[in-house]
């Protein structure tokens, strides 16, 4: 049987996008800052890899005001749901494979 | 890949899953003592009602219970913060956060109203519904703050509830069942959850 690597999404190669899209597969919506807190990562570094989980359209961004501080919120959108499920499902395949050789 | 890595790959989102919509701090060790309190607080109250103390009128006695009542009260809810802290500490989850502020938000609506309801009812005269009803509304409390925490809240809930509702059937018996439902159970909780996760 062949392994199925071009099943793995190209997107989550990147070990913090994965990270990124398993904190928002289960909140709602979750805030820059408390996302730089959990995954304890740097501005720089967390906003370069929304921004492209952003463009492949697996999360959308939310601005708002609180108060006079700028807040953003990050949701995962139906594709990215369901791209992450594939992934974990590749993930899984891998693993079935590996222990059947 | 290697399996090892695909391993902590998954291990990793399931921490993360975790970690960032539970508070996974609670101490289990401030659960046991809570329930301590409450058995001394229920000792202490027994001897208020049936004791010697009752000559001093039913007046007395209905504020000796409720300041027993606010002292358990506070003795648990700050042992339970100072050690849920430490363990927060500990684990690197901060106390104040999104998940522990919908965790208290979804205790609080039930807690609020449960007491203010209890309090109605004393004003009204009818003592009997404090003991069934604040084991109730505690159980609610505990049901919709599980999501947020250790699902196994959730059983201790269902039983503070169940224990609330025999409390309702049998009048007279009020102090018995809140020393079952507040001192007993919380023990037993306290206890697992000390072993299970703490250790």
């Amino acid at each position: 049987m062949k392994v199925p690597f071009e099943k793995l999404d190209k997107a989550f190669e990147n070990r913090l996008r994965l990270q990124i899209m398993s904190v928002l597969m289960v909140n709602d919506r979750y805030d820059f800052n408390s996302l730089k807190e959990l995954l304890d990562t740097t501005d720089g570094n967390l906003a370069s890899h929304l921004k492209a989980l952003e463009k492949e359209e697996y999360i959308v961004v939310h601005k708002s005001f609180l108060g006079r501080k700028p807040n953003t919120n990050y949701e995962s959108t139906e594709k990215g749901k369901t791209a992450f499920k594939q992934h974990l499902d590749a993930l899984e395949q891998l693993i079935k494979q590996q222990k059947a050789k | 890949m290697e399996e090892k890595e695909i391993q902590d790959e998954l291990a990793s989102i399931r921490n993360l899953m975790e970690r960032s919509s539970k508070f996974i701090s609670l101490s289990g060790l401030s659960g046991v003592l809570a329930g301590v309190y409450a058995l001394i607080g229920a000792g202490v109250a027994y001897n208020i009602i049936y004791g010697g103390s009752a000559t001093f009128g039913v007046l007395y006695s209905i504020y000796g219970l409720a300041a027993i009542a606010l002292a358990v009260l506070i003795a648990s809810l700050v042992t339970g913060y100072i050690l849920t802290a430490r363990k927060a500490k500990r684990r690197g989850q901060a106390i104040w956060g999104n998940v522990s502020r919908a965790l208290l938000f979804n205790m609080a609506v039930p807690l609020v109203s449960g007491g203010l309801f209890i309090f109605i009812f004393l004003y009204h005269g009818h003592y009997s519904v404090v003991a069934p009803t604040s084991l109730i509304f505690y159980g609610l409390a505990l049901v919709g703050a599980s999501n947020f925490t250790f699902t196994d809240v959730k059983y201790l809930g269902l039983c503070e509830v169940v224990i609330g509702l025999i409390a309702a059937c049998l009048p007279g018996y009020g102090l018995l069942f809140w020393a079952i439902g507040f001192g007993v159970l919380h023990i037993i909780y306290g206890s697992m959850m000390y072993f299970k996760y703490d250790k």
